[in-house]
């Protein structure tokens, strides 16, 4: 037994097993696919975004660093152009001219110089004291002189400060001299330093030897290598701007942007750290990630419930199943029982019926002349009349025996309810005097009889009764039945004194197979068949019981139904 | 004129005894122990009044030799006998123009008592038929 019940254990262990799986595989499976496939196109889509951001941003300040060169450089064009060297190389207009430019443009331009043909500086306009200052050897100059114009990169001069030269080269009596331009270092630092993203995203820009022309916004050493790719792929590069991510020193993924500026002598470069400028997409990540997570552990402890509450149900079913084969056992036990029963009632009856009719022909013969004077006459009578009562006895049994073994006649007939119960009664005296229990009627007398199957309509309060009986076997108390007609129905009422229901059970004592007598003394049908029964008839058991106070189970039997009953039959 | 009765039952010290008592009052009586055998005696005493019929017996059982009577003796009448477990057959039995039914073991009165009741409705019927065949003959003869 034990055996059995840990292999039915291991079944329904592997059965919860399966179905958690089985839950979990179709519920987590499609979960996992979808939320991928849309991290992955999201993932392409924002990366994407965030580079054409980026790109657009260094594109624009491209375009607004070398237009402000191109701007400074054309002012300072047009003043060489504008005016003669003879002009420019007086020193207090000089003055003027830078004053002037400064009242448009700002701090911008530091000084004015003008420089003649051997790198004298004739004429000097700004805050140090540069005149006369000799630049042949300088080699903006040397540079400036082979061309028309000339913007440096970014250098600390004689003055020791970083700064920038724009120098714009004329003729003069076919001498050439040189209109020359600081551009303060800071006002330029500032366009490109306002380029601020995230928390490592910042610009810079380099000149072809890789040093800073801008003050970077850490202290960092660039390896050389990503800035000289930037330098030899931004060529290539269509629109001018160049992406590229590369591991840096300390393994982080960082992105580069970077455009060329000043004809391809600087490099504008934007950096960021990868984790920084995708941190929404792994925020978004994370957040999908937990919700997966969350949902996974979701879906378990609800297959998990769902699983044990299945297999429940199948091990109730399964139990109730078995229960209903013993009962089926049980049943096909009693009916063959019956049948046997009813054969051997059957043959009794034969030799019985020939016993009484030998015992008629003998008193048949005594009637005659011969008998009629003999002295034990009277007694002979007594004892044939003695073989017939005994006779009839046997027939009584063996009647009895066989309308029990009968099949249930559940064909209606007229029944007159009170004289039901009072059989009833008589049957049960008996038992209810063992159980100390006293049986009260209080019956309605004028009832009409009803069309119902008298079998069953005994069955069923029969059934009520035995219960009652049952409940105060061991306190004795008292039993009352009462009919009464209410309406269109009669009404048993069935009460008793026992411990009564408890209030848990009362939902469920019509309900087949619930008993509360202990194993193989109740099979838990009794209350369902008649319940099965008085609705087929449509009618109604309804049940009223306080713990201690007794059960009170009424019956409501219609008066109509027999006719219904009838013609359905 | 005594009743002709013919008694059917398997238990053959039941029909003796029986066919004693019967005789003795003042009944004529053919016996059978089976079905078949009671209709090979009916054939040949075709004015017989009652059949006294057990319900359960081997063979062709009393529902059975019942509709072959009344086949093709109609006017012939039956009595049941049956035990109790069998009143279900004996109704059957009734539906399919049994007289009446008893049960067994049964008073000796009693089965007289229905006996002469159904000789007396077998007779009555007989006299019917036989005032109808009259009237139909004399009308034939134009008597009427």
């Amino acid at each position: 037994m034990d055996q059995e019940k840990k292999t039915h254990n291991g079944y329904y262990y592997s059965l919860t097993r399966n179905i958690l799986l089985v839950i979990i595989l179709v519920a987590i499976t499609p979960m996992i696919v979808v939320s991928s496939i849309i991290l992955y196109e999201f993932d392409i889509s924002y990366h994407e975004k965030v580079r054409a951001h980026l790109e657009e941003l260094v594109l624009k300040h491209k375009q607004s660093i070398d237009s402000f060169l191109k701007e400074k450089l054309g002012d300072i064009r047009l003043l060489a152009k504008t005016f003669s060297y003879e002009e420019l190389a007086n020193e207090s207009f000089l003055r003027d001219r830078l004053e002037l430019l400064q009242q448009n443009y700002g701090p911008v331009f530091v000084d004015l110089g003008v420089v003649n043909s051997r790198g004298l500086q004739v004429a000097y306009a700004g805050p140090f004291k540069l005149g006369q200052a000799l630049y042949s050897n300088a080699e903006w100059f040397q540079t400036a002189m082979k061309s028309d114009y000339y913007k440096s990169d970014v250098f600390l001069g004689l003055r020791g400060l970083p700064h920038f030269i724009i120098a714009v080269r004329d003729d003069w009596k076919g001498e050439p001299w040189i209109l020359r331009a600081t551009i303060d270092f800071v006002a330029f630092n500032n366009l490109v330093e306002n380029i601020r993203i995230g928390e490592t995203g910042f610009a810079f820009i380099l000149n072809k030897k890789g040093e800073f022309q801008t003050k970077p916004m850490y202290d960092l050493v660039p390896s050389k290598a990503p800035y000289n790719d930037c330098f030899a792929e931004c060529k290539e590069y269509k629109n001018g701007v160049y992406f590229i991510e590369r591991k840096d020193d300390a393994d982080n993924l960082v992105i580069y942007v970077s455009a060329l500026l000043k004809h391809g002598d600087w490099l504008l470069i934007y950096q960021q750290k990868a984790s920084d400028a995708y941190s929404d997409l792994r925020r978004t990540l994370r957040v999908t990630i937990a919700i997966v997570v969350l949902a996974g552990i979701a879906i378990v402890v609800t297959g998990f419930v769902v699983s044990r509450r299945m297999v429940n149900r199948v091990a109730e079913a399964d139990r109730e199943k078995e229960m209903i084969s013993e009962q089926v056992v049980e049943t096909g036990k009693l009916a063959s029982v019956g049948e046997l029963a009813a054969g051997i009632a059957h043959e009794i009856n034969n030799p019985v019926a020939i016993m009484v009719e030998e015992a008629g022909w003998i008193e048949d013969l005594l009637e005659e002349e011969d008998f009629k004077e003999g002295k034990n006459l009277g007694e002979f009578q007594r004892a044939l009349g003695q073989i017939r009562s005994q006779g009839r006895r046997c027939k009584e049994i063996t009647h009895k025996l066989l309308s029990f073994a009968r099949k249930t006649d559940s064909r209606p007939n007229d029944v007159q309810v009170n004289d039901l119960i009072e059989e009833l009664i008589a049957l049960s005296a008996q038992r209810a005097r063992y159980g100390n229990v006293t049986i009260h009627t209080d019956l309605q007398d004028d009832l009409p009889t009803i069309r119902v199957s008298q079998t069953e309509l005994q069955q069923v309060l029969l059934n009520l009764i035995n219960n009652s009986l049952d409940a105060m076997e061991k306190e004795g108390g008292a039993l009352e039945i009462s009919s009464r007609l209410d309406g269109e129905f009669i009404m048993v009422t069935v009460a008793d004194t026992g411990p009564g229901i408890p209030g848990a059970n009362l939902a469920r004592i019509f309900d087949p197979f619930f008993t509360t007598k202990p194993v193989g003394k109740g099979t838990g049908l009794g209350l369902s068949i008649c319940y099965g029964i008085i609705k087929k008839m449509g009618g109604d058991i309804e049940v009223r019981s306080t713990v201690g106070a007794g059960a009170t189970f009424v019956v409501k039997i219609p008066l109509e139904v027999g006719l219904q009953a009838t013609t359905a039959a | 004129m005594k009743p002709l009765v013919l008694l059917v039952d398997d238990e053959v010290p039941f029909v003796e005894t029986m066919t004693k008592r019967l005789l003795k009052r003042d009944l004529n009586v053919n016996t059978a122990f089976s079905g078949k055998e009671a209709l090979e005696v009916l054939d040949k005493n075709r004015n017989t009044d009652v059949v006294i019929l057990d319900v359960k017996m081997p063979g062709m059982d009393g529902i059975e030799t019942l509709g072959e009577i009344k086949k093709s003796y109609p006017l012939t009448e039956v009595v049941m006998l049956t035990g109790h477990g069998t009143i279900e057959s004996a109704i059957e039995g009734m539906k399919r123009g049994a007289y009446d039914y008893l049960l067994k073991p049964c008073d000796i009165e009693q089965l007289m008592l229905k006996v002469g009741e159904a000789t007396q409705k077998k007779r009555n019927h007989e006299e019917k038929i036989r005032e109808a065949k009259v009237k139909e003959a004399m009308s034939l003869h134009g008597l009427e």
